[in-house]
């Protein structure tokens, strides 16, 4: 048993020669001392990337179902609430109720689907023990605590007629807040130590506020009378154009041993889904002016875009954190390169 | 409710900034891998102590490894890694290193909880409230080392806590008491720097190829770890991150580039009602 000591104030009673070097105790002069001092012939052998292959990383303990389910429909209710106080201003009245409607439902839901997550539903409330700008979910809960009532209440006083001066108040709170919880969630997923994740955090907001916008303009869509499809037609092309051109970016300035992520498997499926079903929603909503069934189906098509952008980033993540490729090879990169953070 | 605005940037007492005025030197692990021998002694004294339960009966196929890595119930973990090397005596050179979490300076778990259940000890190492979790598991994809895990029959996260429990008690963690070799070393983290850097100068006098320390440098990603090791070799063979980052040190651009983007946003759906009738 261990003769020596480990106190709070060091090592004490040490056995004599418990510093003794591994091959200090071989024969001077045999040829493996030899050998493992000099280290004459030991030859480069093929560097393994991992422990076995296993990942550095831990994966994340979320379902896709709850929480990639989230980020589309938090991402689609905090853009409804802006089209919704929007429209309310500038007099699309067929935009408006559907568009509360569905930001009220998506906050639900949201809420719903996040407090399902928790490994302990019952302590929900924990999260609002303290305020932590240094924690995306802590600022995230705060927002959604703001939001989700804004939104409700707008949608009920909508629906009912009831106390419009509360209603109005509520819509202005749940479109103000609507954008941050729109675009927060790339925050909560890049502050990670998630390869593919991390590395898109300077485009991750904006693909998801591109989804999100075009999210909520297939619900105008879905919605939008003849007279009143114009702003959500401008919308959603440039919140398609918007996905597709910084979902390129962020792979494309990420290393391709991260993107890789973004190509392959569930993940690489849903983003080409995504894809096609962004443009397809785009063209029709283009083609769609005094075409009420073709809006409806490119706005179901922008719907479905959405969540499969969602779902495939959220796979991407998944998918990277086990690969250990992605964590360690840019990191060997930098250390190779003498830019390592240790350096 | 308490305003906690974490922990960011170099600093060398993390005790300190998180609020303790008066508190022990921060105390570590210090992991001399050169002196392991694999017994396990570790795992197991760190699982009786801490009432860690069962984690299956695996038969991994990992040369000695049956544990495979840090997760919800295993809390030290004894790699082992068998290196083919040309001329060493069985033509293989075995490696064997116990890891632990590193308790961050700069601890990206305890950054990201939102519940405040992961905080910093006086003695400067980095625990989570068991009473407070709910389960939330951002800290798990958060840390850099692939520590904590969900226990998926409890839906609480767990991880090392440096036998907090006994470091009250001025007593060193169960791990460090029962390892034989002394590879796992306890004590004040400054007193352990000096005594692994003297090590590392003996191994190297001694032509010990590859010897390196890890996790000992205050401007490392993390700001250094509260337990670090001496490694034979480069650390993604052990399984560690060659080079992490806390992800928190980048969640400034994080934070402009969502508040841009959510900008973005409401002037895009704005611009699209604004812009003409038709
Ligand atoms: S190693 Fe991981 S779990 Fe341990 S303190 Fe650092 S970030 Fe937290
Ligand atoms: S799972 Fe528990 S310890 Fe981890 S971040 Fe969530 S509340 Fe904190």
């Amino acid at each position: 048993m261990n003769s020596s000591r480990v106190t709070q104030n060091g090592l004490v009673d040490t056995r004599p020669g418990r510093e003794a070097p591994p091959g200090s105790g071989r024969p001077t002069g045999s040829a493996s001392a030899e050998r493992s001092r000099g280290g004459r012939r030991r030859r480069p052998i093929e560097q393994p990337r991992s422990y076995y292959g296993l990942p550095v990383l831990n994966s994340p303990v979320w379902e896709s179902r709850e929480i990639a389910g989230y980020f589309f429909l938090g991402g689609m209710a905090g853009a409804s609430s802006v089209v919704a106080a929007v429209a309310q201003r500038s007099g699309r009245d067929s935009v408006v109720k559907p568009a509360k409607l569905a930001a009220a439902g998506g906050a639900m839901l949201s809420l719903v689907a996040l407090v399902t997550d928790l490994g302990r539903p019952t302590r929900a409330l924990n999260m609002l023990r303290v305020f932590k700008p240094t924690s995306p979910m802590s600022v995230g809960t705060w927002l959604l605590s703001g939001y989700a009532p804004a939104a409700i209440v707008a949608a009920a006083t909508e629906t009912t007629g009831l106390y419009p001066a509360v209603g109005m108040a509520a819509s202005a709170a749940a479109a103000a807040l609507g954008p941050a919880v729109a675009s927060y969630t790339a925050a909560l997923i890049c502050d990670t130590a998630v390869p593919a994740w991390h590395d898109g955090r300077h485009e991750m907001p904006f693909v998801f506020v591109s989804s999100a916008a075009s999210a909520a303009a297939g619900v105008g869509l879905l919605a939008a009378s003849d007279a009143d499809e114009a702003p959500l037609r401008r919308l959603a092309i440039g919140a398609a154009a918007a996905e597709l051109a910084t979902d390129r970016l962020m792979e494309r300035r990420m290393d391709p041993v991260v993107a890789k992520a973004y190509h392959e498997g569930k993940a690489g499926t849903l983003l080409r889904a995504a894809r096609v079903l962004t443009a397809l929603g785009a063209v029709g909503a283009a083609a769609g002016r005094n075409n009420r069934q073709l809006r409806i189906a490119s706005g179901a098509a922008l719907l479905a875009a959405s969540a499969c952008t969602r779902f495939g980033v959220f796979h991407a993540g998944m998918a990277s954190a086990e690969d250990p490729a992605a964590t360690v090879e840019p990191q060997r990169a930098r250390v190779s390169a003498g830019s390592a953070v240790g350096n | 409710m308490a305003v906690d605005v974490g922990i960011q940037g170099a600093m060398q007492d993390p005790a300190a900034v998180s609020g303790w005025l008066d508190h022990p030197p921060r105390m570590g692990f210090f992991t001399d891998t050169s002196v392991c021998i694999g017994c396990k002694a570790c795992e197991v004294a760190c699982k009786e102590w801490n009432q860690v339960p069962e984690d299956g009966l695996n038969l991994t196929g990992m040369s000695f490894d049956n544990t495979s890595g840090l997760g919800a119930d295993t809390w030290r973990h004894v790699a082992f890694i068998e290196r083919p090397e040309a001329g060493s005596d069985h033509g293989f050179r075995w490696l064997m290193s116990s890891d632990v979490c590193k308790h961050c300076t700069e601890a990206a778990c305890l950054d990201v909880c939102p519940t405040g259940a992961i905080f910093r000890t006086e003695f400067g190492t980095v625990v989570v409230q068991e009473d407070v979790c709910n389960g939330c598991g951002y800290c798990v994809p958060a840390c850099p080392y692939g520590v904590l895990d969900k226990r998926e029959d409890d839906g609480r996260i767990f991880k090392c806590t440096l036998c907090y429990d006994r470091l009250g008690a001025g007593q060193e963690p169960a791990c460090a008491k029962a390892c034989p070799t002394d590879s796992i070393q306890f004590g004040p983290l400054d007193e352990l720097r000096d005594r692994a850097q003297g090590k590392l100068d003996q191994l190297v006098e001694a032509g010990v190829t590859g010897a390196r320390l890890y996790g000992q440098d205050p401007s490392d990603g993390v700001g250094g770890a509260g337990a670090f090791f001496l490694l034979l070799d480069e650390p993604e063979v052990y399984g560690l991150p060659p080079d992490p980052v806390v992800t928190t040190r980048h969640l400034g651009e994080m934070w402009r580039a969502v508040a841009v983007a959510a900008v973005g946003l409401a002037m895009a759906v704005g611009g699209a009602f604004i812009g003409g009738q038709r």
